[in-house]
């Protein structure tokens, strides 16, 4: 392959984040993907519609994760008693305990990332979405790729389902309203996340700023 | 060039952590080495990488044995106090027939934290130690390796909704125990430890081995 390495920076090629081989870029049609062919990691995407469907996911990721705060997750009866939980409770739960750091640490990765992740996204590609630039479009990328990995809301839908089985065995649990809410809100941000073509956003920014 | 190609090292460009433009190390050098896309700190490879992902990975084979010795939560009901660990939330599913969860609970406690661990060990091991040997499956380890991690993490979202629910005073309480500390610290510093790897150091050792001939 031969590469004009005569460049301050390029568009035209890109180094395989996990191996470090140049590829040139190719033109790849909508829905096709390519991978890096010495290690095998995807490189390129392309979506149709890639920042529309990415903003129309945040969006209703946002209203669900509104309605998932707002009533209980679950509810848990004994002996004509009963208790239930809203999403924040179990950090706020931690917290009262004593032990603060497991309830910054779940505050963190079940309330601030899922919803900073909507917001930033939205911030984002609203602003685009009517021709204006976002506020700081570079700072808003970074903030989200530092942000995906700490946003955990699908491994916290595993912890409900296993806290349901557990507390099934000595007394009733019923599903809340906010349990449905909660996994709509996880689909739509997985699906913005899977829409959301990087590539994409570079260009329409240029154009915007242009 | 051989049929290997050409890595952007071997061109003197880096590719921007963040946002993946290639740069080239001219213009690093010239403009404070800040990304002209999305102004990330730009590095060929990570900073520091073996360092930092032996410290943390050192780290967090200490708490891995507070985290399974010590309780993680204690249900009392009726005045019986059950006391489990890790390994005996586990083992109390698998009692009460409940062998999926299980399952899942211990993949994701008991397994993914040690099978993490050692992973990232043996691919520090193997960047030190300069082996040429099936770059592309280590890879692929290192690759498997990040995006389990976090799933670890269901234990500590399942006990957060115990404590936050069950708490009817005599007839049923549940409380947390010091282990779920020491489980949760193990689970984040193993996350930053496969962030802090540079899965490129996997290939640099191939591009020495051009050079040298």
């Amino acid at each position: 392959m031969a590469i004009d390495s005569n460049f301050t920076y390029t568009e035209a090629y890109l180094a395989c984040p996990e191996c470090d081989l140049v590829h040139a870029v190719p033109s790849i049609r909508e829905g096709e993907q390519g991978r890096c062919i010495r290690c095998g990691a995807l490189l390129f995407v392309r979506h149709k519609d890639s920042l529309d469907r990415a903003l129309a996911f945040a969006m209703t990721g946002l209203m669900f994760f509104i309605l998932a705060n707002m009533f209980p997750l679950l509810t848990f009866e004994m002996e004509g008693r009963s208790e239930s939980n809203r999403l924040i409770d179990g950090a706020i739960a931690f917290w009262t305990a004593g032990y603060w750091e497991l309830g910054i640490v779940v505050f963190i990765f079940s309330v601030v990332a899922p919803l900073a992740v909507l917001l930033v996204l939205i911030t984002l590609l609203l602003p685009m979405r009517l021709g204006k630039a976002p506020p700081s479009p570079q700072l808003q990328v970074r903030i989200l790729t530092h942000l995906k990995p700490w946003a955990m809301s699908e491994i916290f839908i595993l912890g409900i389902i296993v806290a349901f089985v557990k507390l099934q065995d000595f007394a009733d649990v019923s599903v809340g309203l906010s349990l449905f809410a909660f996994v709509l809100m996880v689909a739509a941000t997985v699906m913005a996340y899977m829409t959301l073509d990087e590539g994409a956003l570079w260009s329409r920014l240029k154009e915007i700023q242009a | 060039m051989s049929a290997a190609g050409v890595t952007a090292k071997s061109l003197g460009a880096l590719s921007c952590h963040v946002c993946g433009l290639l740069v080239s190390g001219s213009y690093s050098a010239a403009h404070s080495a800040r990304c002209p896309r999305c102004d990330a700190a730009l590095h060929s490879r990570k900073v520091n990488s073996m360092h930092r992902t032996w410290a943390l990975l050192i780290a967090a084979g200490v708490l891995y044995i507070p985290a399974n010795v010590y309780p993680v939560l204690t249900l009392v009901s009726f005045g019986r106090a059950t006391t489990n660990t890790i390994m005996g939330g586990v083992i109390e599913l698998v009692h009460s027939g409940q062998i999926v969860i299980a399952v899942i609970v211990f993949v994701a406690s008991v397994f993914v934290p040690i099978f993490k661990i050692a992973a990232l060990l043996f691919l520090v091991l193997s960047v030190q130690l300069r082996m040429k040997a099936r770059p592309r499956a280590r890879t692929l380890l290192y690759r498997f390796t990040e995006f389990i991690g976090r799933w670890s993490m269901i234990d500590i979202f399942m006990i957060s909704i115990l404590i936050a629910l069950v708490k009817l005073q005599a007839l049923a309480t549940v409380t947390a125990g010091p282990g779920a500390i020491a489980f949760a610290a193990v689970v984040i510093l193993t996350m930053f430890a496969a962030m802090t790897f540079d899965p490129r150091l996997i290939w640099d050792a191939e591009g020495e081995d051009d050079d040298g001939r």
